[in-house]
């Protein structure tokens, strides 16, 4: 992956915030050779390269389960190198790319070609996620075991739901095999009829074409119930109704292994934002933004563990494909380069969520969902460090992105708390100037 | 021409206008409807002015409607229809939207399948956009046509008891109307199956019933909606019959309104789907032709006001 890290390298007086190793408190973090060496108080300055943590926190690499990087095939809308660049930016160390590329991410040819482009950019670490169907048309399994010897962390039919309840269970099934957890786009068509937004008062009073929040809780139910039939790995991407958050915590009780994600903007917005900001295709997105009661359970699903990872779902169009109308717009936001400040502001700095709390959700709790290495600063761990400075002032300036893509229903939002640099096996691939 | 006593350079819905805006469009309506009594049926009011008609959908009343109410005034026309156009050869709505600015128009009247396009132009341009209706969304012109109807028969909307009745998830008119009739505190009640009707309309500050007797009862106001087959209305019931059987308006059921209820129909109708001939051809009930021929006289109010004009000094000016 990323290059290692020549130099020994002393961040200094920074806050640790590690929950995987229990550990938090200030101390000083040393890297040798790209991996943590060594954690404590006043280690000797001599011969190394010295980061100033002071005031800041150090986390372990955030990691993103659910990014669209769009290449091969629409680079126009995003590459790997943008995408990658983006993920730095924004504090990550390392994101999960979906299939759905043109050709789409379903044989180890592609799988491969993916790691490799990813590898020369040198930015984030990039996993690719297989696809669960050939062509995600949901009809025939694609190669897991070659796609997984390729690099391949999960596989998913991401924004497709696998309706073919047999083609699911065989698919849970067999990636058993491979211990690939299976993630699901969780929508019922045949409910959600494509709808441009959530169903409820807001869409009532707009006139615009919605989907039911049953449309995803009713394939919620389906895919635990049969994860739970296949003994396989369930992974729910991108909840965002109350009663999805109830079908995973209930499911997780029962042993069932299950994980899922959450979304920012599904943690952050309600669908009154579609009327506040008068019909803005940057907040069109699927699963489109919710109630406020369902706002609130996602909330409590973050706090009582219920929810595993804060995934962005960063999903880059082009300037001109967001600029029609509401219901012709495609499905889709970017989030890399917004998550941490906005989820810093809006839950920890409030209380809500504690420190080591966000970092599970953001390091720990995704590495673990996908089996990935890092989400922790342990001994010997490669030196995925992401800094952040609580007192920096930020603001979401699309202008600033590094992704090609603008479509941020976040723009113009501010923050107190900021991402000061973000390292890759303890060289540095973002630093905020 | 003054300042006039519209706040926005658009008239994109009812939802942002405030009671004092529509009375002052209704004030405006009512002493421009003597134009169409005229021998000679124009007034210099928008001479030099151009509007253009943008109708992405079909329209029969509403586009003929804007057009007279824009000949009346003396305002220079264009009339675009998506067939036969550059959207045909796959220009986007807001290239299309540019190229006509460019030729400066005062004004775009806009009809569009999608809810939030008048939205979606209106921020981009900086011509004044009237909403001739966006999808499911808002019909304005049309609320306002109605209310003046409405007060013209009953003097006042306080208290007024409104039901409106058929296809209340499909229709922009329901939401114009439901905007409209609150703010001047008329009483709305909507009726339809429970198929078409929308989740939590009642947030909107209405009644809400699948009983069309109990909608009807005590009525002054019973406004139909056409069923909008072509829009998903096949789910919503198994046939034209059953839904006239229990949501049709008959002479019978009317009975259970007030004795001087009148009988409003934004149009097109469909006979015996949700309206009987013999009603909506009662001249002593019905007042369909009423809002039509209101129609031009509020779209002209509607020019005029967002053009700056001042609500009485046309008259003066012609």
């Amino acid at each position: 992956m990323a290059g290692e890290g020549v130099t020994r390298l002393l961040f200094r007086g920074g806050r640790i915030v590690d929950p995987a190793a229990g550990r938090e408190g200030v101390a000083d973090l040393l890297v040798e050779e790209g991996r943590i060496a060594r954690i404590a108080p006043g280690i000797d300055a001599r011969d190394v390269e010295i980061v100033d943590a002071a005031g800041m926190i150090v986390f372990p690499g955030f990691i993103d389960l659910h990014v669209h990087l769009r290449e091969p095939g629409f680079e126009y809308k995003e590459s790997i190198l943008s995408g990658a660049q983006a993920a730095a930016a924004g504090g990550f160390t390392a994101v999960c790319a979906m299939p759905n590329t043109d050709p789409v991410n379903d044989h180890r040819t592609v799988t491969r070609w993916i790691a490799d482009r990813a590898h020369e950019a040198g930015f984030a670490r990039v996993y690719p996620i297989g696809a669960t169907t050939k062509g995600m048309r949901g009809e025939e399994l694609a190669e897991f075991g070659e796609m997984k010897e390729a690099g391949a962390v999960a596989v998913s039919d991401d924004g497709r739901w696998v309706a073919n309840g047999t083609v699911m269970r065989r698919a849970l099934e067999y990636a058993s095999l491979f211990d690939l957890p299976v993630a699901t786009h969780a929508e019922d068509e045949t409910l959600s009829g494509r709808g441009a937004m959530n169903e409820g008062g807001v869409s009532t009073r707009l006139g615009l074409s919605a989907q039911p929040a049953e449309a995803e809780s009713v394939a919620v139910a389906r895919d635990i119930a049969l994860c739970a039939l296949a003994k396989g790995r369930l992974h729910v991407c991108h909840v965002s109704t109350a009663r999805s958050v109830a079908l995973v915590r209930e499911a997780k009780a029962r042993g069932v292994r299950v994980t899922c994600e959450a979304t920012p903007h599904h943690l952050l917005l309600t669908d009154e934002e579609v009327a506040r900001s008068g019909f803005s295709t940057d907040t069109k997105m699927n699963p489109p933004l919710r109630a406020r009661r369902d706002v609130e359970a996602l909330v409590e699903g973050l706090v009582d563990g219920t929810i595993d990872a804060v995934a962005t779902d960063h999903a880059p169009h082009h300037l001109d494909e967001k600029a029609v109308d509401y219901e012709s717009a495609p499905f889709g936001v970017i989030g890399l380069e917004t998550a941490v400040s906005l989820f810093h502001a809006r839950f920890v700095s409030t209380g809500r969520v504690s420190l080591s709390r966000m970092a599970e959700l953001f390091s720990s709790g995704p590495a673990r969902a996908f089996s990935l290495p890092g989400g922790t600063l342990a001994d010997g761990a490669a030196a995925d460090v992401t800094l952040f400075d609580p007192g920096a002032e930020w603001e979401a300036d699309p202008r600033a992105f590094r992704s090609r893509a603008r479509n941020s229903p976040f723009a113009g939002m501010r923050a107190s708390g900021a991402v000061a640099a973000t390292y890759v096996s303890g060289r540095e691939i973002y630093r905020r100037s | 021409m003054t300042k006039a006593g519209l706040r926005s350079k658009d008239l994109l819905g009812i939802e942002p206008l405030d009671p004092s805006e529509i009375e002052l469009i209704l004030d405006t309506a009512e002493s421009m409807a003597e134009i169409g009594k005229r021998e000679i049926k124009k007034v210099p009011a928008l001479r030099g002015r151009m509007v253009v008609n943008l109708f992405f959908e079909a329209s029969t009343r509403t586009r003929f409607s804007f057009e007279t109410a824009e000949k009346w005034l003396s305002a220079d026309t264009l009339n675009f229809a998506a067939k036969g156009t550059s959207v045909e050869k796959g220009e986007s709505l807001l290239d299309t939207a540019k190229n006509l600015e460019a030729m400066s128009p005062d004004f775009l009247v806009i009809r569009h399948s999608s809810p939030g396009v008048p939205h979606f132009l209106a921020s981009r341009l900086k011509t004044r956009v009237i909403n001739a209706g966006d999808g499911a969304h808002e019909h304005p012109t049309q609320a306002l046509l109605d209310a003046m109807t409405i007060r013209q028969r009953k003097g006042k909307f306080d208290g007024l008891k409104v039901a409106i009745v058929g296809d209340i998830a499909h229709s922009r008119v329901v939401r114009s109307n439901i905007w409209c009739l609150t703010k001047l505190n008329a009483k709305v009640t909507l009726c339809a199956p429970p198929t078409l009707m929308p989740v939590d309309i009642e947030s909107m500050g209405v009644g809400v019933t699948s009983d069309f007797e109990e909608a009807l009862d005590g009525a002054d106001v019973v406004m139909m909606l056409r069923v909008q087959i072509e829009r998903g209305g096949k789910m919503a019931f198994p046939s034209s019959r059953e839904y006239f059987a229990r949501y049709g308006l008959t002479r019978e059921r009317l009975r259970l309104a007030r004795p001087d209820a009148i009988v409003m129909h934004p149009g097109p109708m469909n006979r015996g789907v949700e309206i009987s001939s013999e009603i909506a051809d009662d001249a002593d009930r019905s007042v369909i032709l009423s809002q039509v021929a209101n129609g031009v006289a509020v779209r002209m109010a509607i020019l005029y006001l967002l053009a700056g004009g001042s609500p009485q000094a046309w008259q003066e000016k012609a």
